[in-house]
């Protein structure tokens, strides 16, 4: 028995951890090349970013200017309020997670009551940013938001903005109404076909000479515009694969059972179209996080143009490589993590498995 | 007996008739958007009168007196058109040269992704995730003013095999002339491809005849490869020779310099475009079945042709249409050019607007230009599109 039993182990070289190595590896001799080559390059860069991040950059700049980094020049005292709002958002959040966890299955009264709160919190948040003009809350003008503070607000309200007209717009593709329809495309496409940069451009040049005269709509406003009506043709885009995913049955039954139109629409089809494409348009948000940034060309003080100013200070000449990079590494950050949420949340929800 | 009268005979109100409503809800939404983009338009003309900036395309012909770093020739009194003209060209050239190397670098890092070589693909996700997950505009700051420029002076320039040298005054490269024989050696050049073409439809009926393999990819390529370097040696002197940089005074004379903004322009969109194609190609290739894979060899193809003939063209078809896009995205991503200072279109443009305060005119030149780019582009790519699926049946 005991001679059987030894026989039938495996050789060595096939399991554990050489056996990795050489499945893995080492498999032929091609392979070994290209592992020899990889380890050398990553050898190299690694490196060379190490002995410069623990020897040679010089990271004063970066931790002197940190709040400014946060919120730019948001006044010092108001600070709580920007607290306020994070600990809100985290509250939520662990509700959140909390109530769709295992806990909270079968517990829809509750996850009304996050969901209440959730669309409380984007009113009160603005509120509390911008104050009442009182003694307790002073006014802070949307001149004084900055840096880190300033994309979140331009990443969340456009894209909160851009969702409904996003929607609109996905239904107008598809209505049966020529005009509706044409005009839905026009728009889709024209916004699709020019960069998001001459947007921006557009709306901080064009919206004040649109308005009548003595109406002024401030810069962080105009940006927020531009970033909606161009996000808008986007999520558009992505509400319409899943508009097109609904089977035609649904339609039918819906009808069947005597809905009018609209009823169809709002109650059978939207519902299960929107759950499709969660996944794309938290992309969608991703990628409108990232390209706030673009806002630093039309004179906002985003995160990167508060590196821009930080980098012209006098007693930190010559240190951009410190500051880009700081400013790189907080937006992989960020993105990172909402991308690896949203991955998470794709399995929750099982999209594609039905 | 009186009459009964049926739901089908007593006519249905106006304001139920389901056309009657479609046609009015149509021309309701058409007056809206009437009314609205004409409000829009008299605000705009009102205020622009006022200012005295209404009016045609007329203020193009003026001189436009601002310097432009790079591109054709042009000239400080040339016009403001000249000048635009300058700045799309800035733009195509980045967009054209960037969309072959950033091509070559999504294959080949999409291609890592899949490799089994456990570092090698550990090396592509890690590049691919740090790129897609930062912004365009950051990065393109890293490499114009954190690489770049932090670059050795033209003195110290880093030397490369080429020779080519690197500095903080750009990338100079040797570069293949054209000399006077250039002419008679294009005329072999074209005899090849004639003589290819011919061979090329003879294997391909040969082929389709017989269902013996054609190798015509080796038939039309050894004549043409042949007749090429035959014509190279008969000509009276080389076709080309190599302009070699060299450094003279303060700079470099000779080759082919790239300047630090195209460079840095250059590098940004490859990168960061190579990262999303390499997801693209990724998918594509995961996308075809494992069973065309173990029919392909099972009926006794190796694993090469098991890759050309069955993988890669399933996979391209999935592929074309998202590229596509990518490619249009670089196209459009090129106007971060403003940021680093390269002298593109929208660059370009932004200059006039600040001149001269033609808002309206200059924005529609700009939108014009990238809507016809992304035309012609995503038009090419349609056709080439439908050749490609057509080999489906």
């Amino acid at each position: 028995m005991e001679a059987i039993s030894e026989a039938a182990q495996p050789p060595r070289t096939s399991v554990g951890v050489l056996g990795w190595l050489k499945e893995n590896l080492f498999s032929t001799w091609f392979n070994t090349l290209f592992t020899f080559g990889s380890l050398w390059f990553i050898y190299m860069i690694l490196r060379g970013i190490v002995t410069w991040v623990w020897t040679e950059a010089r990271w004063s700049v970066v931790t002197t200017n940190l709040w400014l980094f946060a919120i730019g020049p948001f006044p010092r005292q108001e600070v709580w309020r920007v607290w306020a709002c994070v600990i809100m958002v985290l509250l939520l959040g662990l509700l959140s997670w909390v109530v769709w966890g295992p806990l909270g299955r079968g517990r829809t009264g509750a996850r009304r009551w996050v969901l209440a709160g959730w669309l409380l919190s984007f009113p009160l948040t603005i509120l509390l940013l911008r104050g009442l003009g009182n003694s307790a809350l002073p006014l802070v003008g949307t001149n004084l938001w900055g840096g880190l503070l300033l994309t979140f607000v331009l990443a969340v309200v456009s894209i909160v903005a851009s969702f409904p007209l996003g929607v609109l717009l996905a239904l107008g593709r598809r209505s049966s109404l020529p005009v509706i329809r044409m005009f839905s495309t026009l728009y889709i496409e024209l916004i699709r076909g020019v960069p998001l940069v001459t947007i921006l451009f557009m709306a901080q040049i064009m919206l004040p000479l649109f308005l009548p005269e003595g109406m002024r709509v401030d810069k962080v406003m105009r940006a927020i515009a531009g970033f909606t009506l161009f996000t808008a043709a986007y999520i558009a885009e992505c509400v319409r694969g899943g508009l097109a995913a609904v089977p035609m049955g649904q339609y039918e039954a819906a009808k069947a059972v005597g809905l009018s139109g609209p009823q169809v629409m709002v109650l059978i089809v939207l519902p299960q179209a929107l759950r499709a494409v969660i996944p794309p348009i938290v992309g969608q948000f991703i990628a409108l996080f990232k390209d706030t940034s673009l806002v630093a060309i039309v004179g906002l003080i985003d995160l990167l143009n508060i590196a821009k100013s930080v980098v012209a200070q006098p007693e930190f000449m010559g240190l951009k490589r410190e500051v880009y990079f700081f400013v790189a590494v907080i937006y992989f950050v960020f993105s990172y993590a909402m991308s690896y949420a949203s991955r998470r949340l794709e399995v929750a929800l099982g999209v594609g498995e039905r | 007996m009186s009459p009964v009268s049926t739901s089908s005979d007593r006519a249905v109100p106006f304001w139920r008739n389901v056309r009657v409503i479609r046609a009015l809800s149509q021309i309701a939404f058409a007056i809206l958007v009437a009314v609205v983009a004409g409000a829009l338009y008299s605000n705009m003309k009102h205020g622009l009168e006022s200012r005295g900036l209404w009016g045609g395309f007329n203020f193009l012909r003026l001189e436009a007196g601002f310097d432009i770093g790079e591109g054709i020739t042009y000239d400080l009194s040339d016009s403001y058109a000249r000048a635009f003209v300058v700045g799309v060209v800035n733009t195509l050239r980045v967009t054209v040269v960037g969309i072959g190397l950033a091509t070559v670098l999504g294959v080949v890092a999409g291609v890592a992704r899949l490799s089994s070589n456990w570092l090698v693909n550990k090396m592509a996700s890690a590049y691919i995730e740090i790129i897609r997950n930062t912004p365009l505009l950051v990065q393109l700051f890293v490499w114009y003013f954190a690489v770049i420029m932090k670059l050795p002076r033209v003195r110290e320039s880093i030397a490369l095999p080429g020779p080519a040298f690197v500095s903080n005054r750009g990338l100079t490269l040797s570069w293949p002339v054209p000399t006077d024989s250039f002419g008679m050696w294009l005329s072999y050049l074209i005899a090849g491809a004639v003589v290819a073409v011919v061979l090329w439809i003879v294997r391909a009926r040969t082929q389709r005849r017989t269902g013996r393999p054609g190798f015509r990819l080796l038939w039309i390529g050894a004549p043409f490869v042949a007749l090429a370097t035959l014509g190279w040696f008969l000509v009276p002197v080389a076709p080309f020779v190599l302009d070699k940089p060299s450094l003279e005074g303060w700079n470099y004379q000779g080759g082919l310099t790239l300047t630090p903004e195209f460079t840095a322009l250059l590098v940004g969109l490859v990168v960061y475009t190579g990262a999303f194609i390499a997801e693209v190609v990724r998918a594509g290739i995961l996308a075809v079945p494992r069973g065309q894979i173990e029919a392909a060899r099972s009926v006794g193809l190796n694993e090469m042709q098991t890759l050309r003939l069955v993988t890669f063209p399933q996979a391209l078809r999935i592929i074309i249409p998202p590229l596509t896009s990518q490619y249009l995205n670089l196209a459009k991503n090129s106007s971060l050019a403003i940021a680093i200072g390269f002298p593109d279109l929208f660059n370009v443009a932004g200059t006039i607007f600040n001149q001269t305060g033609r808002s309206i005119q200059v924005i529609v030149m700009i939108m014009a230009s990238y809507l016809s780019m992304s035309l012609f582009t995503s038009l090419l790519m349609n056709v080439y599109n439908r050749r490609v699926q057509l080999v489906e049946r």
